[in-house]
């Protein structure tokens, strides 16, 4: 779907301006928002560009800079610290070779913390795009990661 | 003829464990065996005990499952689909009780979850078969809007999204208010670490919310409503999608509901990874498309809120309760709960506790029957320590306060708040230092930077913390987050700055020998804080065997294989535990206090 056809969906109305960003994001395979996207999202709702970049850069989940074809958002919260969260994170970091915030060289996953996900029944949790992955060891990292390198 | 109902539950939980999965097997199974036209399969939202998932529950003699896995799927549909005898090791508790007689669903009373775990959230008919829209029926055809509220106050229901706010006089400022049109929010942004219940609701019984909201609009004057919901929960957003399309269909969203001149609809509107977005004043912000900061109140939003239209926002937990009040009555409703703060709590229990999940009890039950008759306690080989409640803006008690009621005012008089009932339980393993300053980093972290007193105090109290984990606190110190924490609480400009340095006060009051122990004897005694511990080797049980020198990344670990007990080089060391992992024989300690 090009950017006119997502966007023509929502109504020129500022309220849809976070919605309207989410979709242009995800409908990038680097994952994040182009200046031209941030023009574009802020002529159909009447804001000034600036006012959309001072949204833009609140939000932890808008990026303004590529990032991988997968986010793995890890669960850095209370917890799942005291659930070991932290192996999973080093697992992690090994296993992809880069550091929080990093993206691999191929392009693949950004690896990314994030606050209570909410499942903490199954805790430590992490989020790969939408797909929740819960009772983390390193070992289901492993095969979580091998998974997703398969699929590509 | 459908003979057996088999309900699986298909929260993020259950999902995360694989129940999907499950339910292909079992799809497979009952196709190989025949019996597809016998048995139903039914994907529902979260039943509760997530530790255990993914669970099923089959009906109609009620047999609970946990922990199924997709290769017992074929057992499960030969022995007892088909000969009538329950797989034994899948049951939870010896013997197949039913669940109510389970002793962590018989201490339970649900009204908020009643549907949760029972109905296909997908479904609207099933909504409708168990009552659902019934309330909202009553309520335009045969009550005033200012029945509606009377019926709101007299039921005293208190906002469930943490701070216990009357629902019923926040509905009245908002139908008092001057201004159209007026708005209606849902406020689904559920951020505290350790909450899932707004989750489970949205997932397992999205249509209460969707009810409660049209009530409330209706009891306030309000044609449009809408719920912001975080982008964390694409499964809720996604079960809100299809139950708000689904309740357009068949006329309880839209023009002229039950042909009345009443007419509603609600739209959904994604958060993006803010926790202070579940501040009112933050929420409406970022539903206005801007940053997410708080502004001052008053004006509250019943008088200037969405636009700066007169708005209401109540939390999931909260609409959820509505349909309750109109079907039974206030009186009923009433009836549960203590004098101050009337019918259930759904609570999350997490941490170091058997049974983690959600539990939905009547307000006012102890602690002690939360965590330990309904939770299980804490699992064998540890002691409890303390229960961290209400988040990031709660406190952490102690065993002695095990005994409590839990309500929104015994709560706060001890130090905590109810929060939006996330309980964090914690074992002798944790710092409570270590925790306080978890706490107040996700704060810091998360802090909107707006306001002076919370973006400095945050950082300046975690300063004080940092170098008390690092050995280099005084007593001093203490009296300053003291202090610190006073200021910020009367200061700041939102609740999330003015309850911020709770788990840090809490803490303070109830384990100051811990803070005493970092600073006094360079000591962590949980052997947490990695500056305050140091490693050893017991030399009478090390037999030389070299694991520890092997596993260990820096070359602190040593010794010849097979010679005298080997020795951790403390300089060299970097606490990283391998060493202990390894050593068959129990013969790596971690002792408190630095090396001396």
């Amino acid at each position: 779907m090009d950017k006119e056809t997502i966007i023509g969906r929502y109504p020129r109305s500022r309220d849809c301006l976070l919605s309207i960003l989410h979709d242009l994001q995800e409908a990038n395979p680097e994952n994040y928002l182009t200046e031209g996207d941030l023009a574009l999202a802020a002529a159909h709702v009447g804001l000034p560009l600036a006012a959309v970049h001072d949204a833009v850069t609140f939000y932890s989940m808008f990026s303004l800079r590529p990032r991988g074809r997968h986010i793995i958002r890890l669960c850095a919260s209370p917890n799942c610290h005291l659930a070991g969260a932290w192996s999973a994170l080093a697992e992690l970091r090994t296993l992809l070779g880069v550091d929080v915030g990093g993206t691999t060289p191929d392009g693949l996953f950004t690896l990314e913390l994030t606050s209570c996900l909410g499942v903490c029944g199954v805790a430590p949790v992490m989020m790969v795009d939408d797909e929740v992955v819960g009772n983390l060891t390193p070992d289901k990292v492993r095969q979580t990661i091998a998974r997703y390198r398969g699929v590509g | 003829m459908r003979r057996l109902e088999v309900l699986i539950c298909s929260g993020t939980a259950c999902q995360s464990s694989g129940s999907l999965h499950v339910k292909q097997a079992l799809l497979q199974a009952l196709a190989d065996h025949d019996l597809a036209s016998e048995v139903q399969l039914v994907e529902t939202g979260c039943m509760g005990p997530c530790e255990l998932g993914p669970v099923l529950l089959v009906y109609p003699e009620g047999t609970f499952y946990v922990r199924v896995r997709p290769e017992d799927a074929a057992e499960i549909v030969v022995e007892h689909f088909l000969k009538g005898r329950p797989v034994r090791r899948l049951l939870w508790t010896e013997g197949a009780p039913p669940p109510r007689e389970i002793p962590f669903f018989a201490r339970q009373k649900k009204l908020v979850l009643v549907n949760s775990g029972v109905i296909d959230p997908e479904k609207i008919e099933e909504y409708i078969a168990v009552g659902g829209y019934e309330a909202l029926g009553r309520a335009l055809t045969q009550m005033t809007p200012e029945q509606v509220i009377a019926e709101v106050k007299r039921s005293g229901l208190r906002g469930r999204g943490g701070a216990g706010f009357p629902t019923g006089a926040k509905w009245e400022a908002v139908r008092l208010a001057l201004g159209t049109p007026k708005y209606v929010i849902c406020n689904a942004d559920e951020g505290d670490p350790g909450a899932f219940m707004d989750r489970a609701v949205l997932e397992g019984d999205p249509h209460s919310v969707l009810e409660g909201m049209a009530i409330a609009a209706y009891a306030v004057g309000a044609n449009h409503g809408y719920i912001y919901v975080r982008a964390e929960y694409p499964l809720a957003v996604r079960r809100l999608e299809v139950a708000i399309a689904q309740a357009r269909r068949l006329g309880v969203l839209g023009e002229r509901i039950f042909d009345t001149d009443f007419s509603f609809d609600i739209e959904l509107r994604m958060g993006a990874g803010a926790f202070v977005c579940g501040e009112e004043t933050a929420l409406i912000a970022s539903i206005e498309g801007r940053r997410g900061e708080p502004r001052p109140r008053p004006p509250y939003p019943a008088t200037s809120g969405l636009w700066g239209k007169p708005t209401l926002i109540n939390n999931v937990e909260t609409y959820a309760n509505v349909r309750h009040i109109i079907l039974g009555g206030a009186e009923r409703f009433a009836a549960i709960g203590t004098a101050g703060s009337k019918g259930t709590k759904v609570f999350a229990l997490a941490g170091k506790v058997k049974n983690t999940g959600l539990v939905e009890v009547p307000m006012g039950v102890t602690l002690r029957e939360l965590i330990f008759d309904i939770g299980g306690g804490v699992p064998e080989g540890r002691a409890f320590k303390a229960v961290q409640i209400g988040g990031p803006s709660g406190g952490c008690l102690p065993a002695s306060l095990l005994d409590v009621p839990v309500d929104y005012d015994s709560l706060r008089e001890h130090g905590a708040i109810m929060g939006s009932g996330g309980l964090i339980v914690l074992d002798d393993a944790a710092c409570m230092v270590n925790v306080a300053k978890f706490f107040l980093e996700f704060t810091a972290d998360e802090a909107c930077g707006k306001c002076i007193p919370c973006r400095v105090g945050t950082r300046m109290m975690l300063k004080i913390l940092e170098r008390i984990v690092r050995g280099e606190g005084t007593e001093r110190d203490l009296e300053e987050l003291q202090k610190l924490g006073e200021f910020m609480k009367s200061a700041s400009l939102c609740g999330l700055g003015q309850t911020a340095p709770n788990p840090v006060l809490s803490t303070l009051r109830y384990f100051r020998e811990e803070y005493l122990a970092h600073i006094h004897e360079r000591a962590c005694p949980a052997g947490v804080c990695p500056d305050l511990v140091h490693y050893g080797i017991v030399p009478d049980l090390c037999r030389a065997c070299d694991a520890c020198r092997r596993a260990c990344p820096t070359g602190a670990a040593q010794g010849t294989p097979r010679q005298s007990p080997y020795r951790i080089v403390d300089s060299l060391c970097i606490r990283c535990g391998a060493c202990l992992e390894v050593c068959p024989f129990g013969a790596v300690e971690k002792r408190p206090g630095q090396r001396g």
